[in-house]
């Protein structure tokens, strides 16, 4: 496909004024539209017991709006009436993913203490590992969708050895021989 | 020569023993209440969150190298399972269960998670007579089976029904109970392995003044989503592990009558006496006996001074 000169310098001049004013409401909520989403994303980042999750963000983008999962970020006004208090005017923000925000060192030490800062508003918000289960897992009970673990992400062997997968395979053993 | 005891001096001695033990057993009863550690941990679990994928029962097998389970843990079947006309309960072999309540009117079954709610005054320690359980700094009610007599008064005091017994060991019996994970976690400052293999964040860890914070928080901000009650806040006097519930509380099989006071509180004005009784009576009575029968020793004596 062939660029036009005329769209190249556009693009360019998009690109200057966004560098220039990176906070900008207007241009971040464009640089964060939908259709910037990518198809599917794989969530990886805690991987041990089970598989990634190969997430189909398309599938869902028609399912529920955005601030439904990113509250604030995308530019859509959450309309939870507490979040409002103070996120009435926030601007879109350019970190969308879960992690960007939600901590995956949950009770450690130093997010036990957190709470010592007397200005922390936010003094109950979910690790990463919460955050991800509890914005797909109320949803998909909810709408029938599956529910259980293996729904969304295969086990992997050290998942197998840790809930005793072999504990039903001697069950069964032991009633074969007893025929 | 025999001297008989002189009356004056046994009044005297006696009177200040009793002064001196009333002065020193009123300073124990006269102790507040224990309000817990002031950095002690604590877990919140919040029912509206779990959905009984039992990770941590999975999780606390693991880490206390409990035997291997009948069935694997994502086996849901034990949900169905009634022994002794009640749901499944903590034994010997699991610290930790999760067991589903069908609720009427609720589309959705909830689930709840058993084990140790390590009180703060805990009824289990304080009825144990050799002192095998400590309420640690961190929060933790630990048990010592090294000076356990097996005596199991525990498990009548306790009002849970957590600790429990290894009957299946005939040399190495010792009572068997969820201990927070303290002596290969809490102590290191991280949570619990049922905490940290929650994927739901169904359970929160933290200082037990913020998780009371926190809960209270979480019934304000989602109006018709809990029952308005912290279960452990003050239940038994305060526990370490606490409970947010959507449904009543009675309804997820948790026992409302527990009272709001340490457990201890009941058989405390008892209990203070007992010493009381075990070195007072004995000098008491015994003067008592020498006083009655000292004129027909006196009278003995003379009758042989006589003799002679």
């Amino acid at each position: 496909m062939k660029t036009s000169p005329r769209a190249v310098i556009t693009a360019a001049v998009v690109m200057l004024a966004w560098a220039l004013h990176p906070g900008s409401p207007g241009f971040g909520q464009e640089a964060l539209d939908i259709h910037d989403a990518p198809a599917t994303v794989r969530i990886d980042s805690l991987a041990d017991l089970y598989e990634p999750v190969e997430f189909s963000h398309k599938r869902h983008e028609r399912l529920a709006p955005c601030k439904d999962c990113h509250h604030h970020t995308t530019g859509h006004q959450d309309m939870d009436p507490n979040c409002v208090r103070c996120h009435a005017h926030s601007p879109a923000s350019t970190v969308v993913s879960c992690k960007d925000c939600h901590t995956r060192r949950q009770f450690s030490p130093e997010q036990v203490r957190a709470t010592d800062n007397p200005n922390l508003y936010h003094i109950d918000k979910p690790g990463l590992k919460g955050a991800y289960h509890l914005a797909c897992v109320p949803c998909h009970i909810e709408k029938n969708a599956p529910s259980d673990c293996e729904g969304c992400h295969a086990m992997t062997d050290k998942g197998r050895a840790f809930f005793h997968l072999d504990a039903k395979a001697k069950d069964k053993a032991k009633a074969g021989t007893g025929h | 020569m025999k001297t008989a005891i002189n009356r004056r001096t046994f009044l005297q001695g006696s009177l200040a023993g009793a002064a001196a033990a009333t002065v020193s057993l009123g300073k124990n009863t006269e102790a507040a209440t224990f309000e817990g550690y002031p950095d002690a941990m604590g877990v919140l679990v919040d029912l509206s969150r779990c959905v009984g994928c039992r990770s941590c029962e999975a999780a606390c097998n693991r880490e206390q190298k409990l035997p291997a389970p009948e069935k694997p843990f994502n086996d849901f079947s034990v949900f169905d399972e009634i022994h002794h006309g009640q749901k499944r309960r903590t034994d010997e072999t699991r610290y930790t269960i999760v067991n589903r309540y069908d609720i009427p009117g609720r589309e959705h079954p909830l689930f709840r998670k058993i084990q140790c709610n390590h009180c703060l005054e805990p009824a289990c320690l304080t009825s144990c007579f050799v002192n095998a359980y400590t309420k640690t700094p961190e929060g933790a009610v630990i048990y010592d089976s090294s000076v356990c007599v097996g005596c199991r008064t525990c498990m009548v005091a306790c009002p849970f029904y957590i600790p429990t017994f290894r009957y299946s060991s005939a040399f190495k019996p010792r009572i068997m109970k969820c201990v927070f994970c303290h002596d290969t976690r809490l102590t290191k400052g991280l949570p619990p392995a049922c905490v940290e293999a929650c994927p739901q964040e169904a359970l929160t860890f933290g200082r037990r003044t913020d998780l009371v914070a926190a809960g209270k928080q979480r019934i304000r901000e989602n109006p018709g989503n809990y029952v308005d009650h912290l279960y452990g806040e003050h239940e038994a006097g305060g526990t370490s592990w606490m409970y947010l519930s959507p449904a009543p509380f009675e309804q997820v099989g948790i026992d409302t009558t527990v009272p709001k006071e340490p457990i201890l509180n009941y058989v405390k004005d008892f209990l203070s006496i007992v010493p009381m009784v075990l070195t007072i009576w004995p000098a008491l009575f015994a003067g008592f006996h020498l006083l009655a029968t000292r004129k027909d020793k006196m009278a003995e004596q003379k009758k042989n001074e006589g003799e002679v």
